[in-house]
């Protein structure tokens, strides 16, 4: 007898994880339609936690681009004198919440102005013989959320006509991104309770369907760990087979924008993410999520009818 | 060795099954359990394989304190105890071979020993030549000789039987008399809960008597003592 109990410590056998593998498919073909509706749930999660997932991250990908890109641009008086404007432009490089200094020459500023005006821009040519615009300073604060912070810093500087930035268009952007996320959330949320839900009833089934089965093996001295492994894995397989589809889905669609936005964004500041890695972390992620919803759905029932 | 100090048992809708036992059974004793229905006997039974927890005193069973033993140690405990129920148990897609070996394959023995224990204990009950019917096609009393196997092929030490020929003829009752008669022969203590009144008074054990949750008579080689 104590021979027999040292066994139970050892670890699983092979032929024990068989058994346990096989007993968990029989039971997914004998549920069949549960199965079916299980598995569906979670593709049907699983599908719109990662096209949620996919448009978020992008969104704050390009969100942060255009945050990087953020300049801040300093005009300078137009009474400041050369030695003036040397001093400023010494200041702002001496701080350290800046990254860069570029003088832009009003020239320069006019030129960028007709030309983003296109056609109707010419009119504005005929400004080259009076030019009203300022020379200017174009800065890149160190840590683009600092922007307004240093622009704030910068307007106080002598020599400083105005300081212009675009900060309140990212922070829009990021404003949109965030409700997105938590209306998103939401919606998953109750996506991932019905599949739980659905995937508990499935395996249920499986335990009342071998209520007699599991009374004998109690009967006669199986732990329940070995019991629980079956269901605990009828529904990990449950998980996976629902990831199958969203991560196929995912990847082809995600390779068909990619491939059609990429060419078009090309030089350009704006950025999607590049589509590897980021769909390989999206597949993984979402067959952690299956594996997690089945296994979490399996624990429920069996918490509830194995007594442990 | 089955020993019960002062164990009482109070179940939550109030009645009380056990009402202070004291008993002692010796390792290789045969013993019949009587007694009318809702007398206690089940609950007997049940506490001596750890169905039931007392809700007070000690129950030892081979020097371990059941009463005190922890959930997770149930399974281990149950690997050194056999038990028959009256309705058999057995595991209708499973042939009579599978069913027997069911018991040594949930608690993961090799499948070497699992063959060889197997066949023992299908000829000691004397089903060698129908290991792969079906319990569908076997008679009552060949089904109890199954499950029967099924309890000892883990060689336990104690089998504890709940009125295992309740559902049997009288010739079939005979039979399994015979098979539980020969495993005691081999040093295995039996425990019998029965309410056949001729095998009590014909093949003669200790009897123990129970009535309203208390042990009313025990008496080596006694009788049935009631009118059935």
């Amino acid at each position: 007898m104590s021979e027999m109990n040292n066994e139970v410590i050892t670890v699983m056998k092979l032929r024990t994880i068989g058994r346990h593998v096989r007993e968990s498919f029989k039971s997914i073909w004998r549920n069949g339609w549960m199965t079916f509706a299980s598995v569906g749930a979670v593709t049907v999660t699983l599908l719109l936690v990662g096209v949620f997932y996919v448009i978020l991250m992008n969104l704050n990908e390009v969100a942060n681009s255009i945050e990087e890109d953020v300049t801040i641009k300093v005009l300078i008086d137009t009474t400041a004198t050369p030695e003036q404007q040397k001093a400023l432009e010494t200041e702002l490089k001496s701080m350290p919440e800046i990254k860069s200094v570029v003088f832009s020459s009003k020239d320069n500023e006019l030129n960028q102005l007709v030309d983003s005006f296109g056609q109707q821009g010419e009119i504005l040519k005929l400004y080259e013989q009076e030019n009203p615009l300022n020379d200017a300073f174009l800065v890149k604060a160190a840590e683009p959320e600092t922007t307004k912070q240093v622009a704030k810093k910068i307007e106080k500087l002598e020599s400083v006509h105005l300081v212009n930035y675009g900060q309140n268009d990212v922070d829009k952007l990021f404003k949109i991104i965030s409700i997105s996320r938590n209306v998103g959330l939401v919606i998953i949320i109750g996506l991932l309770l019905t599949a739980v839900f659905l995937i508990s009833n499935t395996i249920k089934i499986t335990i009342v369907a071998r209520r007699r089965e599991i009374e004998i093996m109690r009967l006669v001295g199986a732990t329940n760990g070995f019991i629980r492994w079956p269901f605990f894995l009828e529904g990990l397989w449950l998980g996976i087979f629902g990831s199958i589809i969203p991560i196929t889905i995912i990847a082809i669609l995600y390779k068909n924008i990619y491939g059609y936005l990429a060419p078009k964004l090309e030089g350009n500041f704006i950025q999607i993410l590049e589509f590897t890695p980021f769909v390989y972390q999206v597949s993984l992620l979402l067959l952690l999520m299956g594996c997690i919803i089945g296994v979490w759905g399996s624990m429920m029932s069996v918490r509830k009818f194995l007594k442990v | 060795m089955i020993v019960m100090e002062n164990v009482y048992k109070k179940y939550p809708n109030g009645v009380v099954a056990a009402n202070g036992i004291d008993v002692a059974i010796e390792q290789g004793e045969f013993v019949y359990v009587v007694g009318a229905s809702g007398a206690g006997k089940s609950t007997f039974i049940k506490m001596m394989y750890r169905e039931e927890k007392p809700t007070s005193g000690k129950i030892i069973v081979n020097g371990i304190d059941i009463a005190k033993l922890k959930s997770s140690k149930v399974p281990l405990f149950r690997r050194s105890i056999g038990v028959v129920f009256q309705d058999f148990k057995l595991l209708p897609s499973l042939t009579v071979y599978e069913n027997v070996a069911f018991a040594l394959e949930v608690i993961e023995e090799s499948p070497r020993i699992i063959k060889k224990r197997v066949m023992e204990v299908l000829e000691l009950v004397n089903l060698k030549h129908k290991t792969r019917m079906l319990p569908s096609e076997l008679s009552g009393g060949e089904q109890q000789r199954v499950s029967i196997a099924r309890s000892i092929v883990n060689s336990p030490s104690i089998v504890i039987a709940d009125e295992p020929t309740g559902n049997l003829d009288p010739d079939t009752s005979w039979e399994i008399m015979k098979t539980f008669e020969q495993i005691n022969s081999h040093g295995t203590t039996i425990v019998m809960a029965t309410h056949n009144k001729d095998i009590v008074n014909t093949k003669k054990h200790r009897v123990i008597a129970i009535d309203g949750g208390m042990i009313v008579r025990d008496e080596q080689r006694g009788d049935y003592g009631y009118e059935a």
